[in-house]
């Protein structure tokens, strides 16, 4: 652990720009698979339409940034706020009515759905034309505004990984995380022990909103550009969801593993691809697709369980 | 307010595709009924089938409604090894596996068809499309008209199935009761694969009416698998008129909101009705109540 945690901090000095963007974009895909997990890992709640939460967090803070200024500390909060509100009113009407498995799957995905044509014709985000954020001077590291080199956005990112890591580390031990996977288990028997399986789910969709939505805060600010019809698509709910279900659900290593495969995976792909001059459109994502459906098939529990065993954690 | 005529030739047209949107969606009711199973390939198979159509065209000028036999049959057989080779070991495994394993195989086929076909789209060229019927004001598209007919027949077929012939009732019985089924001896898993079979000639069917109407692209796969879960939803699961009532009420819905709101806003009303609908009639229209 203390090896990856050094490698972590010190790669910036043996890596390039393109290699940091590229681990960058892996501890935000961890990260926010991580985020995700604590829905659906620990409590059970299969959410696919989680990209409205990033989106949400991204517009909010981006929007706050955009029209009054409001540096991106403050943003956050608010676009926390907002993510959470949003989470507890989509757990509400799914748990009050009973919604679960399967149909609550649908119900995150209507939502991400509505919530995309929707910003699509709301002007004050910039509609469908999108929204783009003043681009300050990358030079220097100003914190305030959230705005530096690639080196900054890779530590921040690193830092906001190691943090879910630990609090999920942390929840996983508390009275909460044993309620998580009593409900994960069998809800019928929670509830027959007095567990209000009500509450703490609301509890794990409200954690991972609030997560969540700090991932979207970091997205507007680092690709300072947002449009409703990437950010809110079905394809990056399925792309947070790939990381976990890949390395392990309700693990704690699994979303970060996963993360980092899949990525690696695109790019070298990719890499090989370009290499052997087969450039036909649609190539790379049969391959991914493929490979995905291999671990799907032979791996169920994901790719970090065996490897624990193997390492005796 | 738009004219009256006007409204009366929206509602008929979304009738008409709703009719054809209902096929598929019953392709899906019926898996997911009887297999338990979320086929998130369910509006990518639909365009396989609808590429197949195009291409049948280029290169024979069959019309669409008569590679509907080959493409149906071959179809079924796609579905039936799905099923048998894919997707019967995934039974038994929690919905997550499940979904994965379809949005796996949804990409292998989306970006197969980009690779085969490009990203261009593609259609079908044929006389009677530019023909109408004339009732009163309104004019019907006659080949509207014929791929709805087409829906409804291949629907009846397949209710025709269901009711009167011993496998159609041996697969209702591995929908009622699993376990009850295999008690008395029927081979549920071939059952299974003779149900998505069965889905996917739906698809079939619907995909070659569909191409009479609108042009064929890869990313229409994804749309087209919520649009059909939207409909089954909405409907009722398990439930094959509600399958139909949905397609149509969606397609009146959809052409309706076009006209009234804006047309890019067609989805957000789907959408938003099957959120209503799941919270307050989660069994949809017409279905049962588990």
């Amino acid at each position: 652990m203390a090896i990856l945690a050094a490698v972590l901090i010190a790669l910036p000095a043996f890596a390039g720009n393109y290699a940091l963007s590229v681990a960058t974009l892996i501890l935000y895909f961890a990260y926010t698979g991580q985020a995700w997990n604590v829905m659906m890992g620990f409590a059970g709640q299969l959410s696919l339409g989680h990209a409205v939460y990033v989106g949400v967090g991204a517009y909010t803070a981006g929007g706050l940034f955009f029209h009054f200024g409001v540096g991106p500390w403050v943003g956050l909060w608010a676009a926390m706020l907002v993510c959470v509100a949003l989470g507890l009113v989509i757990g509400f009407l799914a748990f009050r009515f009973g919604i679960s498995g399967v149909y609550f799957a649908l119900l995150t995905i209507a939502f991400a759905e509505f919530t995309r044509i929707g910003f699509d014709h709301f002007g004050w985000t910039g509609g469908p034309g999108g929204m783009f954020l003043r681009v300050a001077q990358r030079d220097t590291w100003d914190l305030l505004n959230f705005r530096g080199p690639p080196l900054m956005y890779y530590y921040a990112m690193l830092a906001l990984t190691a943090g879910a890591f630990a609090l999920c580390w942390l929840l996983l031990r508390s009275r909460a995380g044993y309620y998580w996977q009593a409900i994960r288990e069998n809800e019928e028997a929670a509830q027959a022990l007095g567990i209000n399986t009500f509450r703490w789910k609301m509890l794990a969709v409200a954690i991972s909103s609030a997560m969540t939505a700090v991932s979207g805060v970091f997205f507007a600010f680092y690709y300072n550009n947002l449009f409703p019809e990437q950010i809110f698509h079905i394809s990056r709910s399925i792309e947070i969801i790939l990381g976990p279900i890949i390395g392990g659900i309700g693990t704690l290593f699994g979303p970060v593993l996963g993360a980092a495969i899949l990525t690696l995976l695109s790019d070298s792909i990719t890499e090989a691809l370009a290499a052997l001059g087969w450039e036909i459109p649609g190539i790379k994502q049969v391959f991914y697709g493929i490979v995905l459906l291999a671990v799907v098939m032979f791996l169920p529990n994901g790719i970090w369980p065996p490897i624990a065993r193997r390492l005796r954690l | 307010m738009p004219a009256l005529d006007l409204v009366a030739n929206v509602v008929v047209s979304g009738l008409l595709t709703g009719l054809v949107y209902g096929l598929m969606a019953l392709g899906l009711s019926v898996i997911f009924g009887v297999v338990r199973v979320v086929n998130f390939a369910h509006g990518e198979m639909m365009t396989i089938a609808m590429y197949a159509a195009t291409a049948l065209f280029a290169a024979f000028k069959l019309d669409p409604f008569l590679a509907m036999l080959p493409i149906a049959a071959a179809f079924f057989v796609f579905g039936y090894a799905l099923q048998a080779g894919f997707i019967n070991p995934f039974i038994t495994r929690p919905e997550h596996s499940q979904f994965m394993l379809l949005v796996a195989i949804a990409i292998i086929l989306v970006n197969a068809l980009l690779m085969v076909f490009g990203p261009d789209a593609h259609n079908v060229q044929v006389d009677y499309q530019l023909e109408s019927f004339e009732i009163g004001p309104v004019l019907v598209d006659k080949a509207r008209l014929y791929a709805a007919l087409a829906a409804v027949i291949a629907a009846s077929g397949l209710f025709a199935f269901f009711r009167f012939t011993l496998t159609g009732k041996a697969i209702r019985a591995c929908a009622d009761n699993y376990l009850g089924a295999r008690v008395v001896g029927l081979n549920v898993k071939h059952l299974y694969s003779l149900t998505f079979g069965l889905g996917a000639m739906c698809l079939a069917v619907a995909g070659c009416a569909l191409v009479l109407l609108v042009d064929v692209t890869p990313p229409l796969g994804p749309s087209y698998t919520l649009l059909a879960f939207v409909i089954v939803i909405v409907g009722g699961l398990g439930s094959m008129g509600g399958a139909l009532l949905g397609g149509v009420l969606i397609g009146v819905s959809e052409a309706l909101a076009g006209l009234f709101i804006a047309p890019s806003a067609k989805s957000m009303f789907s959408f938003g009705l099957l959120i209503v609908v799941l919270l307050l009639r989660p069994q949809g229209l017409l279905g049962r109540r588990t």
